[in-house]
């Protein structure tokens, strides 16, 4: 009786030490392929200000996307001559917006999301309205900016 | 002579790996003849679209570049210099759609015949994992020529993976290769579509095929113990009877695709550029215009929730109990149906037509 218990025990104890060493070897075998396919952060510097054109290059009512770091950013000359700025991302499903001069709305062409010019999503499925930039001109040229940045 | 050396082949093969018994097995096979017969040839057809893929896929290999600098200029090259190029990629790209056609009409038809009834459970669960890879087989090669349509049909089919709760975000990233659509994402598009997928995908066929040939065909009136009842109702032989037909089918498929490819030239579009508006009238491909257009259909809140999460998240259930409809479904028998299962199909194929025209319309 005695025997078979300590034969037992020691059956047990080498089939642990097999299991988890089958285990850790196949954690280390998966762990670097996992990490592999996740993409690694690439560090930006933050942009907090471009020109986003020269003036006079977008004329009234209508508007242009600029590069704003790695996102795209619109440029919009209202019908009444003013400039504004927008994230031309769309907060439904990251499509890129566009200006309507029929409509002097922003469009999105991707599910037909609409936004009014002060970035407010007015219809379709747009959740959020659209990030406000800042717009200054300088020296001839049309700079667009973070609020507050 | 030639008879005699083809033969002789034939014996040496036999000598060692016992052909002879294959044969005997492979006459044994039988399709029940009734009413509903011609739905058994489009899971053949299926399989027979897939190797026109696998095959106009590895000759458009030899040219593509998968980078967002070369991408759209190699498929560009393939369609003007390369000869018969536009052949072989208007052949991809049809091909690729009446594959799914196919894949999905199959579906519904076993669906509604009820085949997936024990013991068929798995042969079912394969097929639909065979038709998600085939689906997504479908968005990742779209993107790989590098165009407007493509660029933004990735962007919103990925940024649709992250709104979902919780694991979101990490998946699109996972997808995307990065935070955006990016030349890292084509290239990780290319990886699936040429090397994993096609991995997948065959795997699952050959586990499919396995089973359908280990359980035969199900027929209508079958019973569920599993046990063949071969006296049961008429059936032709499946070699060479049915597989003439089958032939005579793809014979048809073939003649069909070349007719599309040369009449209908898939288009290339124009060229993929991140800081440009979507275009008007985007869309994506037919088999994912449904759930496009319930995107679009969707307010931006219901209740306490994005309208988009809820949509998402309902598709998601709708693919699961897809899956898992062997399982759920225990009141069909032999002649015998379950009320439930019948309206739940009509629902999804009519809720997916009518979805598809509205859009279209
Ligand atoms: S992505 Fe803009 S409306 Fe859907």
């Amino acid at each position: 009786m005695e025997v078979v218990s300590k034969r037992t025990d020691r059956r047990s104890f080498l089939n642990y030490l097999l299991g988890t060493g089958i285990g850790a070897a196949v954690v280390s075998f998966f762990y670097p392929v996992i990490k592999f396919l996740i993409p690694p952060r690439i560090a930006e510097a933050p942009t907090s200000s471009v020109v986003a054109a020269k003036v006079g290059e977008v004329a009234p009512n209508t508007g242009k996307v600029f590069r704003f770091g790695s996102k795209p950013g619109i440029l919009i000359n209202g019908p009444d001559g003013s400039l504004r700025a927008y994230s031309a991302t769309c907060t439904h499903l990251d499509c890129i917006v566009q200006y309507r001069p029929d409509m002097q709305n922003i469009w999105c062409a991707c599910h037909n999301g609409r936004y009014d010019l002060n970035g407010l999503n007015i219809a379709g499925p747009p959740p959020r309205p659209l990030e406000v930039y800042d717009v200054r001109t300088r020296s001839g040229e049309i700079v667009v900016s973070k609020k507050g940045g | 002579m030639l008879r005699s050396l083809s033969q002789r082949t034939w014996n040496w093969l036999d000598e060692r790996l016992n052909l002879d018994e294959l044969i005997a097995h492979a006459k044994e096979k039988t399709v029940p003849i009734h009413k509903h017969t011609l739905w058994y040839y489009l899971g053949g057809m299926t399989a027979f679209l897939f190797f026109v893929q696998v095959v106009t896929g590895i000759l458009l290999l030899l040219y593509y570049r998968p980078s967002s600098d070369n991408a759209f200029e190699s498929v560009q090259f393939i369609m003007t210099e390369v000869h018969f190029g536009w052949l072989v990629r208007s052949v991809h790209s049809w091909g690729a759609n009446l594959m799914i056609a196919a894949a999905f009409a199959h579906m519904f038809s076993v669906y509604f015949l009820r085949a997936y009834r024990k013991p068929r459970e798995l042969t079912w669960v394969t097929g639909i994992l065979f038709l998600f890879i085939a689906l997504t087989f479908g968005f990742s090669g779209y993107l790989l020529p590098w165009n407007e349509l493509s660029f933004f049909a990735t962007k919103v089919g990925t940024e649709i993976a992250g709104v979902i709760p919780l694991v979101g975000h990490f998946l699109k990233r996972f997808l995307r290769g990065g935070e955006d659509v990016t030349g890292a994402t084509l290239t990780r598009f290319f990886g699936w579509h040429v090397a994993m997928l096609p991995a997948a995908a065959a795997m699952l066929l050959m586990a499919h095929l396995f089973m359908v040939q280990r359980l035969g065909m199900s027929s209508p009136e079958e019973s569920t113990d599993g046990a063949d009842n071969p006296s049961h109702g008429k059936t032709m032989l499946f070699f060479p009877n049915f597989l003439l037909r089958d032939l005579v089918g793809w014979l048809i498929a073939l003649g069909i695709l070349g007719a599309l490819a040369a009449i209908y030239p898939w288009e290339l579009g124009v060229k993929a550029d991140p800081f440009a508006s979507a275009p008007a009238n985007i869309k994506p491909e037919w088999y994912f215009v449904f759930m496009f257009q319930t995107l679009k259909i969707l307010p931006a809140k219901i209740l306490f929730m994005d309208g988009e999460v809820l949509g998402i998240l309902a598709f998601g259930l709708a693919g699961l109990v897809g899956l898992l409809v062997p399982f759920l479904d225990t009141q069909s028998g032999p002649n015998r149906t379950s009320l439930i299962f019948t309206v739940l199909g009509v629902v999804a194929l009519v809720y997916m037509v009518a979805m598809t025209v509205i859009a279209y319309i």
